[in-house]
Parts: C-alpha cells; sequence; structure tokens
C-alpha cells in the first residue's frame, strides 16, 4: 500500500484562556484533543461534527495557520510542524484551503485578476502576461469567464465567489485542498453545483480532499471516506458506506438518526440525546461522550476509550467495542 | 422552512437555468475608489468644503498677481486703515496691506497643514502597523510611548517641542506632526488589529504571502480610508495648532505673515480697528471649516455603511 499523502498523529490545540489584568492563564479551551487519522492520495476524507467540535481548528492546524500545541503532521513524509516559516511558506504551494465564508475570504479591494494572480506571483512566476493567462484559464477551469477578471468581489454572488476561492486555491496547482465547510454558506440550490465542480476538479487535477462539514448529506455526497468528531476527539472514522450503513459509535448513529429522510412514509427511529455538548473547557473524565451516551457504561467515566480499528478500516473510539467489553 | 423549500423548488423548476449562472450583462469593474468619489461628488458639504479650501490655495498662489503691494511693505500714515478701494480688507497697525498679509498667510497655513499632516500620518501609520500587526512587547512600547504624548495638553507638547528646538517654522511643524503621530498611529493600531483576524489575511497567509506583503497589500488598503478621513481632519487641527503657536510668537517669524501672529499683533486694537481681527479670524475658521466638511463628507463616501 502506498504512504498517505497527510499523516496526523495526536493533534491538539489547546487555547489558553486568560484573565485578569495580568493575564494569567486560568485554563484551556481544548478544542482539538488528540485527534489522529491519515488521508490517501485522491481521496476526500470527511469530517462532520457539530459547531464548537474542533473541524476546522483542525483543518486550520494541519496549514499552520493555527500553531498547534502538539502532535505530528506528515505531508510527503515530512513533519511539517518542524519546519520553519520560509520552508513552510514554500509548501503552502502544495497544500492549499477553501474557506467558509466567500463573503469574508477575498480581499475587497482586490481585483480577482489579483485575488488569483497573487498566490502565482509569491510562488515565482513573476511574468504579469503569463499571470494574467493562468488567472483566465483558472477562471474557465472553475466555471466562470475570463472577462470576470478586472472585476472586485462585491460584483459576484456567493457561488461566484466561492468559485474565485476555488480558483485560488488551483492555482499554484496543489496536492491536497482543506475544504472549510466550503457550501454551508452557500444556498441548498447553488451548493450542488460547487460540490460537483470540485468533484470534477478532483478528478481532473488529481486532488486531495479533506472535506470538512456539518451536513452528514454533503459529506456523504462527497466523502471516500468519514469521520465523525465530537468535543475535540475523533470518535469514528471508516468508508463512507460503512458509516452510513452501520455506525457503530452511539454518538454516530444519534447524529444519523438525525437526518431527515425525503420519504414521508418511512418511520424512523430518532436517538434524542439529552442535555447540551459539554463544555471543552472542562470536557468528561474519561470519554468525552459520556454524559449524554444511552449505552454509557461505568468505565467510560473513568477511562478514555483508545481510538482503534474494530473491522477492518473502521476506527471507532468506544469501550463498547474495545477488547473483552463486547 | 417547509413553504420556503418548496417555493425554492417551484422556482428552479420554472427557471430550470440556475440564477447563478445566468450572466445578466457585461458590467464594467466598479473599482471602490470609484464607487467612493461617485458617492462624494453628490456630497454637497463636501463639495462647499473643496470649493473653499480651493479657494485658499488659489489665493496663497495666486497672492503676488492679486496684490499690488507686498507683504512687509509699511506705510505708517495708514495705519489702522478701515477696508476701502485702496486696502481691500484694511491696513494693520503699522500700514500694511491686510489682505496682501492674508493671501501669503495662506501659503504658510497651508504648508504647515500639508507638511505636518504628512509627516503624523507617515510616521504614525509606520508605528500603528508595526503595533497591530506584531503585537506582544513591540505593541506594549509603541503604545505606551503614545499614550506618553497623548498625556500632555496637544498645545503645550507642541510649545515645549519648539521651545527646545527654536521657534521658526520648520520647528513649528515639526512640533505639529510630532503631537499628531499618536493620534493616527492608535487609528492605525486599531485598524490593524481588527483586519488582523479577517479571514482574507488568513487567506494571503495561507497562500504563502510574507509579512511585509501582507501588511503592504492587504492590511493597509483597507485600512486606508479611516486614515484618509483623520488626515483632513487633522489639517484642520494643525493649522489651528500653527496659528495657535503663531499667536504666542513660537511660529514663522516677522515679517512672514501667518494667520496666527496677525492675531495677536492686531489684538491690542480690537476696539480701535476690528477688522485687523476679522480677516486672519475668518480665514482660520473658514479653513478649518473647509477640512472638516472634505472629511466628514470622505467619511461617509468612503464607508457607505456608516451613514443611516
Amino acid at each position: 500500500m502506498q504512504r498517505p499523502l497527510l499523516e496526523v498523529k495526536s493533534l491538539k490545540k489547546y487555547f489558553p484562556i486568560k484573565s485578569g489584568i495580568l493575564g494569567r492563564k486560568v485554563g484551556h479551551v481544548k478544542a482539538v484533543d488528540d485527534v489522529s487519522f491519515t488521508v490517501n492520495k485522491g481521496e476526500i476524507l470527511g469530517i462532520v461534527g457539530e459547531s464548537g467540535c474542533g473541524k476546522s481548528t483542525t483543518g486550520k492546524s494541519i496549514l499552520r495557520l493555527i500553531e498547534p500545541t502538539e502532535g505530528e503532521i506528515t505531508f510527503n513524509g515530512q513533519d511539517i510542524t518542524k519546519l520553519n516559516t520560509e520552508e513552510l511558506r514554500k509548501l503552502r504551494r502544495d497544500m492549499q484551503i477553501i474557506f467558509q465564508d466567500p463573503y469574508a475570504s477575498l480581499n475587497p479591494r482586490h481585483t480577482v485578476e489579483k485575488i488569483i494572480g497573487e498566490p502565482l506571483l509569491v510562488h515565482g512566476m513573476t511574468s504579469k502576461v503569463e499571470r494574467s493567462s493562468r488567472v483566465k484559464e483558472l477562471l474557465e477551469v472553475v466555471g466562470l469567464s475570463s472577462y470576470h477578471a478586472s472585476r472586485y468581489p462585491h460584483q459576484f454572488s456567493g457561488g461566484q465567489r466561492q468559485r474565485i476561492g476555488i480558483a485560488r486555491a488551483l492555482a499554484n496547482n496543489p496536492q491536497l485542498i482543506i475544504c472549510d465547510e466550503p457550501v454551508s454558506a452557500l444556498d441548498v440550490s447553488v451548493q450542488s453545483q460547487i460540490l460537483n465542480l470540485m468533484e470534477k476538479l478532483r478528478d481532473e487535477y488529481h486532488l486531495t480532499y479533506l472535506f470538512i462539514a456539518h451536513d452528514l448529506s454533503v459529506v456523504k455526497h462527497i466523502s471516500d471516506r468519514v469521520g465523525v468528531m465530537y468535543l475535540g476527539r475523533m470518535v469514528e472514522l471508516t468508508t463512507k458506506d460503512k458509516l452510513y450503513e452501520e455506525p457503530k459509535h452511539p454518538y454516530t448513529q444519534a447524529l444519523l438518526s438525525a437526518v431527515p429522510d425525503p420519504d414521508p412514509d418511512i418511520k424512523k427511529e430518532r436517538i434524542i440525546l439529552k442535555g447540551d455538548v459539554p463544555s471543552p473547557e472542562n470536557p468528561p473524565t474519561g470519554c468525552a461522550f459520556h454524559t449524554r451516551c444511552p449505552h454509557a457504561m461505568d468505565i467510560c467515566k473513568q477511562k478514555r476509550p483508545e481510538f482503534q480499528a474494530v473491522e477492518n478500516y473502521h476506527f471507532v473510539a468506544c469501550h463498547l467495542y474495545q477488547d473483552g467489553v463486547q | 422552512m417547509g413553504t420556503s423549500k418548496i417555493k425554492k423548488h417551484a422556482e428552479q423548476q420554472a427557471n430550470p437555468m440556475n440564477l447563478e449562472e445566468i450572466e445578466l450583462e457585461e458590467q464594467e469593474a466598479i473599482s471602490p475608489w470609484k464607487d467612493t468619489f461617485k458617492r462624494l461628488r453628490k456630497n454637497r458639504f463636501a463639495i462647499i468644503g473643496f470649493t473653499i479650501i480651493l479657494f485658499f490655495i488659489l489665493l496663497g498662489l495666486l497672492a503676488p498677481v492679486l496684490s499690488s503691494y507686498t507683504y512687509e511693505e509699511q506705510n505708517l500714515a495708514n495705519r489702522l486703515h478701515p477696508p476701502s478701494e485702496e486696502y481691500w480688507l484694511g491696513a494693520d497697525h503699522i500700514g500694511r496691506d491686510i489682505f496682501t498679509r492674508i493671501a501669503y498667510g495662506a501659503r504658510v497655513s497651508l504648508q504647515v497643514g500639508f507638511f505636518a499632516v504628512t509627516g503624523a500620518l507617515v510616521f504614525g501609520t509606520l508605528l500603528g502597523i508595526l503595533a497591530g500587526y506584531f503585537g506582544r512587547w513591540i505593541d506594549m512600547l509603541i503604545s505606551r510611548i503614545f499614550d506618553i504624548l497623548l498625556a500632555f495638553p496637544s498645545i503645550l507638547l507642541a510649545i515645549a517641542i519648539v521651545a527646545i528646538l527654536g521657534p521658526s517654522l520648520e520647528n513649528a511643524l515639526i512640533a505639529i506632526a510630532i503631537v499628531n503621530i499618536p493620534i493616527f498611529g492608535r487609528l492605525v493600531r486599531s485598524k490593524v488589529i481588527s483586519l488582523r483576524e479577517e479571514e482574507y489575511i488568513m487567506a494571503a497567509k495561507a497562500q504563502g504571502m510574507k509579512s511585509g506583503r501582507i501588511l503592504f497589500h492587504h492590511i493597509l488598503p483597507n485600512s486606508i480610508a479611516p486614515i484618509i478621513v483623520q488626515a483632513t481632519l487633522s489639517f484642520g487641527t494643525a493649522i489651528l495648532e500653527a496659528a495657535a503657536l503663531g499667536f504666542l510668537g513660537l511660529g514663522v517669524q516677522p515679517p512672514t505673515p501667518e494667520w496666527g501672529q496677525m492675531l495677536a499683533d492686531s489684538r491690542d486694537f480690537i476696539q480701535l480697528a476690528p477688522w485687523t481681527l476679522f480677516a486672519p479670524g475668518i480665514s482660520i475658521m473658514l479653513v478649518v471649516l473647509g477640512f472638516n466638511l472634505i472629511g466628514d463628507g470622505l467619511r461617509d463616501a468612503l464607508d457607505p455603511k456608516m451613514k443611516h
């Protein structure tokens, strides 16, 4: 088997909570708490979870847009947490990001030409003519027209802006693109267009996506494998079909039961979770989910379940499936 | 929820080509600057402000043409002469033509305003950017210097600086620039701090841009609007401060005419010949008013969201 393109090992990001005039640290928000996974070349790995569960922080930590507190991130065999600023800057050509909000992620004072052309410039394409023709080519690739290049972001709709964001990410032919909820800010009708475009681009340019979303049906549509996060931890990770057919973790089961079915006659059993998501500042001991889990046992309060394979390619962090208990 | 979904569905049915894909027409690129200019032209007060300033600029430039006197030409027989055909705005206590002195004084005042504001703007912006972008101890150091400068009443600080450097036009200019540095610095710092968190700045970082490029191509162009507004407003205060220094004899040295100094000279004759005070006083007021009108107009034009 070939080596994975991206390997994340026990990634942690703790944000300090400061208080008082002296800025004393009084605690941590454990936004990402020991998350490990791999992304293979050419696949689309979806990451789902409620808002605040640390999906976006995970994505941005992988690019070191947020400095991770701990952990190893191996990209193409290179541990990028050890790179210095200049090495990291060069590497950014190979790993890109598409942001959630197309209204906030484009500089309002730059033309589309400058927005898409700037990453080319900073990675060594100094000829203006060359850049301009590449920008026009990219605009066509993402379904806009070359004459859009001279316009400003405020002249475009949300979907069109997201296309510009995609073109910018594609500019330097990256290998990996982290998609941080790229369609959640868009109209439902536009979402599918952008998703189809992204799939098409993946096939054409042999891209690899880490696709972060909170919409289960979006992730189902586009992903090959899916990881589920809860309170800064990865609770389940497996292929799309397995996850949607036979979810193992009680949280995944509850999450999937909440997806509405288009057929009104189908009777579904909804698992309603009690209470709220606990604060990541002070997560429950043991398994973070035990406070709301319908199957909680004594051991869940004491010991944090390991994230391990229970079947081929099916990873779960739950005591129900740990050795001996089952 | 339910109805809106149905509606959307119906819309899509009626409109198989999606709305997003329909290109309305080949619109022109509307740059934010062009847009601002358009709005500014519609602002009546800003136009009045521009007219006033233009008037004084022309007055200063054309001073030798407009007047047959020179600003230092004395005619003691006509001391405190009231306004007449000969002396449009009257003559002062040693018989110099006030109109001529006002016209030449416009040169001094506008010069002081321009150079003092430019100096304050350049240094204030640089310091503000450094403090805002790099934060931590750099911010601590620069912000405390600003606090110290702001703790003095500005005119007192200016007097102190001029007292150290010696009274002259250049030194008054430097003093006024220094007094205004923290005003620009704090403004830019706060703007940079809020912009630093914008997603497009993170995007620029993700593209692999260096700090210098992010600062000067992304953060600075987006913070320029409040800087321009502040610069126009500071133009007015700088001229006022210059007049105050002139009034105290710490600015331009005689016989070069300066409005503040003219006020000081005529102060003793307020009952005998009030016109000697009117001309410089009204000139100062008009110029400051003009710049404030432009500043207000620019603020509305640059940030249409603020209005209403």
